[in-house]
């Protein structure tokens, strides 16, 4: 203990003090000597985490570990709770920030050098490619792991009172990491980055769709602005590229620290984890350490806390919270450690085993044919081969905005922490998946076979806004809310209407995610495999 | 008077709401939020360009006497097709207005788009597809020294022909 040693050191005996005159240097010299015990003393200042109490001290005397409680809940720290999900999302964002300063120390950007300059770094510079796989494939994990996240996280309903607050923030959190993903995706240069942000940058433009319908384009045209914002000039060019670097590497990520900050402190501040009432009968012997309850008379906290961070449960729970909890020194560091360690160990074999894709240079006078976005965003891709608007900015706003506010629309206060919150959750997150893998393998198939509005004698000449709002986008939205409605309708519960709506557009998005990426093929057309593709 | 005023007990003295002292930190506080929106809208100003890289979008095509008629005339960097017909000269935007790609024109006039399958007819118009206009048509001029000049930037009505 640190109080210990200043007193020691204030209430010296005589004989040292007199030693002192005699020998200052002697002093010096046996300074000297125990300095690198007394830095020990002044880095740590506990003993050895042997007791529950230097456990506890272990944690919230560090800087680093203070974030996490210094017991938790042995529920939140079962592998079936969370998956680790979270902690792989971090942990990618650590590696992303690190191998990502590493780039930019040989990364140009500029249209005549930026190329040249992933060249020279996939294979001049040592490391340099092996780097940059890390890169992308941690990129598309973490994009990955994002959705695993939340769709855990709303599945076990951790959405619920008093997390609302945080499933909004991790909301902003799973825009900001596509924004990254997407920026990133122009910096090489290369004739699919290029290709892809053009499209990007059009979709950005593209509430034109609606202002040219209502004829008001030319005194009110958010889609220009738009446009011009991100790209500063009407094409993909070096303003262009200037401006998805400073996006890319301090703007977004700058703002997404500071969103990872508060969300990691909301958890601590609502409660930790979601865990259901089950979780606080009697605890089974399930090996974690310094789990029982102490056989000498605990000493005396060292750490008080406020009535209102005891009482944030629904009952007051004496004594039981208490006895289910284990210390987090070293238990949830384990857990944590083990989340890391694989998913640093499958970045490095996947950077090991694959290199990142790089076509040839940006061509402007030559598209890319198909020109495909990242994978995560293809199922719009898909959606906006019908309407641009819809497809890109419509439909996208409707899906971000309805999952965000789902917590304030369903209140219901049972079953948090439970999987689908229990067995008629389950039934209905099934039956919502059969239908929504019904209704867009259905559909996909009827425009692939038919095609649309547009392709069909009596209709080809029907005027832009009719095919913007009536389009196989709008009518999958339009049936998963109908859908929905009728789940709550018929279950008389606000939660599985919330899990019939999650469950059909994470199953439409998957679906066309799929579709997208293996079955489109030049000119957007159909193909069963890649090696129909007609060779050009 | 004052006797009865301090014999309310501390806590009540101050209790009666104050409309003046909320009214003038209601304003205050709204000053500081209306400054920093503006502020941060002054900081959104910069990034809004006002001079475009492009902004030379006039470009020079040739003598018009070079352009025949029956075959039009491609210019890859400009992504500007030329034609002349019984009317006079025309050039028509190759950049497809569903999201950008470059549409490509086929044996028999027609314009396709690679990227989502847009059909545009030999004059540009709208044949199928997402596209939610045709093709643009571009201005253009004949310069003082007889060079026909584009601008790639400024659209004119679908028929619009240039006698020259
Ligand atoms: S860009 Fe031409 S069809 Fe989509």
């Amino acid at each position: 203990m640190v109080e210990g040693h200043t007193q020691a050191s204030s209430t010296e005996k005589p004989a040292a003090r007199a030693g002192r005159h005699a020998g200052p240097l002697r002093q010096f010299g046996s300074n000297l000597l125990t300095t690198p015990r007394e830095f020990r003393d002044a880095l740590i200042r506990h003993g050895k985490p042997t007791s529950d109490r230097a456990r506890s001290q272990t944690v919230f005397s560090n800087f680093f570990l203070h974030i996490l409680s210094v017991r938790m809940h042995r529920h939140s720290l079962k592998s079936a709770t969370t998956l680790g999900l979270g902690v792989a999302t971090f942990v990618l964002f650590v590696i992303l920030c690190l191998t990502g300063v590493l780039l930019m120390v040989y990364y140009k950007p500029s249209v005549d050098q930026a190329y040249d300059s992933m060249l020279d770094i996939m294979h001049v510079v040592p490391t340099g490619a092996f780097i940059r796989n890390v890169h992308r494939w941690s990129a598309h994990a973490m994009v990955a792991c994002v959705f695993l996240h939340m769709a855990r996280a709303f599945y076990t309903s951790a959405y619920k009172r008093p997390r609302q607050f945080n499933w909004v923030v991790g909301m902003g959190l799973f825009v900001l990491t596509l924004g990254l993903s997407f920026t990133g995706y122009l910096l090489p240069w290369d004739q699919l980055a290029f290709w892809a942000v053009t499209i990007g940058a059009n979709i950005a433009q593209s509430p034109q769709e609606l202002t040219d319908a209502l004829g008001v384009t030319g005194v009110f045209d958010p889609g220009r602005m738009q446009k011009e914002l991100l790209l500063g000039a009407h094409y993909v060019g070096q303003e262009a590229l200037i401006r998805f670097y400073v996006l890319h590497v301090i703007v977004l990520p700058v703002i997404t620290c500071v969103l990872i900050a508060v969300h990691f402190w909301r958890i601590r501040k609502d409660g930790g984890l979601v865990r259901p009432a089950s979780a606080d009968a009697a605890p089974e012997a399930d090996g974690f350490r310094g789990a029982q309850a102490p056989r000498r008379a605990a000493p005396a906290p060292l750490k008080t806390y406020g009535l209102m961070g005891l009482m944030q449960g629904r009952t007051p729970a004496v004594n039981r919270e208490m006895r289910n909890t284990v210390p987090t020194w070293p238990n949830a560091l384990y857990v944590i450690g083990a989340a890391t360690m694989l998913t640093v160990l499958a970045m490095l074999v996947l950077g090991y085993a694959y290199d990142a894709p790089l076509k040839e240079m940006a061509n402007p006078a030559v598209p890319e044919n198909p020109a495909k976005a990242p994978w995560y965003f293809l199922g719009l891709q898909e959606l906006v081969s019908y309407s641009a608007f819809m497809g890109g900015v419509g439909i996208p706003a409707i899906v971000v905005l309805g999952i965000a506010l789902v917590p304030f629309l369903d209140r219901e206060k049972e079953d948090a922490g439970v999987w689908f919150s229990g067995p008629r959750g389950r039934r209905v997150t099934a039956l919502s998946a059969a239908l929504a893998a019904a209704a867009v393998v259905g559909m996909l198939w009827f425009t692939v076979r038919f095609g649309w509005l547009r392709n069909w004698e009596a209709t080809a000449h029907v005027p832009q806004i009719v095919v913007t709002l009536f389009n196989p986008g709008t009518v999958y939205v339009a049936l998963f809310a109908l859908w929905s409605i009728g789940v709550v309708r018929a279950t008389g519960s606000t939660r599985m209407g919330a899990i019939a709506l999650f469950t059909c557009f994470l199953v439409g998005f998957v679906i066309l995610t799929y579709f997208a990426t293996v079955h489109r093929g030049p000119n957007w057309d159909f193909y069963w495999t890649h090696s129909e593709w007609p060779v050009h | 008077m004052s006797e009865t005023r301090v014999s309310f007990p501390e806590s009540q003295r101050f209790a009666p709401p104050e409309t003046r002292r909320d009214f003038l930190g209601l304003a205050a506080a709204w000053s500081a939020v209306a400054a920093f929106v503006m502020a941060m809208l002054g900081a959104l100003r910069l990034p809004m360009p006002s001079v475009f890289p492009e902004s030379n979008s006039q470009v020079k095509l040739g003598r018009p006497e070079a352009f025949l008629k029956g075959t039009p005339s491609y210019f890859p960097q400009h992504r500007l097709w030329v034609f002349r017909d019984e009317g006079g000269l025309h050039a028509i935007s190759s950049v497809c207005t569903h999201l950008g790609c470059i549409a490509e024109r086929g044996e028999d006039g027609k314009f396709k788009c690679p990227c989502h399958g847009s059909v545009f007819g030999p004059d540009g118009a709208l044949l199928g597809g997402p596209a939610p206009k045709g093709l643009v048509w571009v201005e253009l001029t004949v310069s003082p020294e007889e060079t026909l000049v584009a601008d790639t930037l400024k659209a004119v009505p679908a028929g619009t022909v240039l006698k020259a």
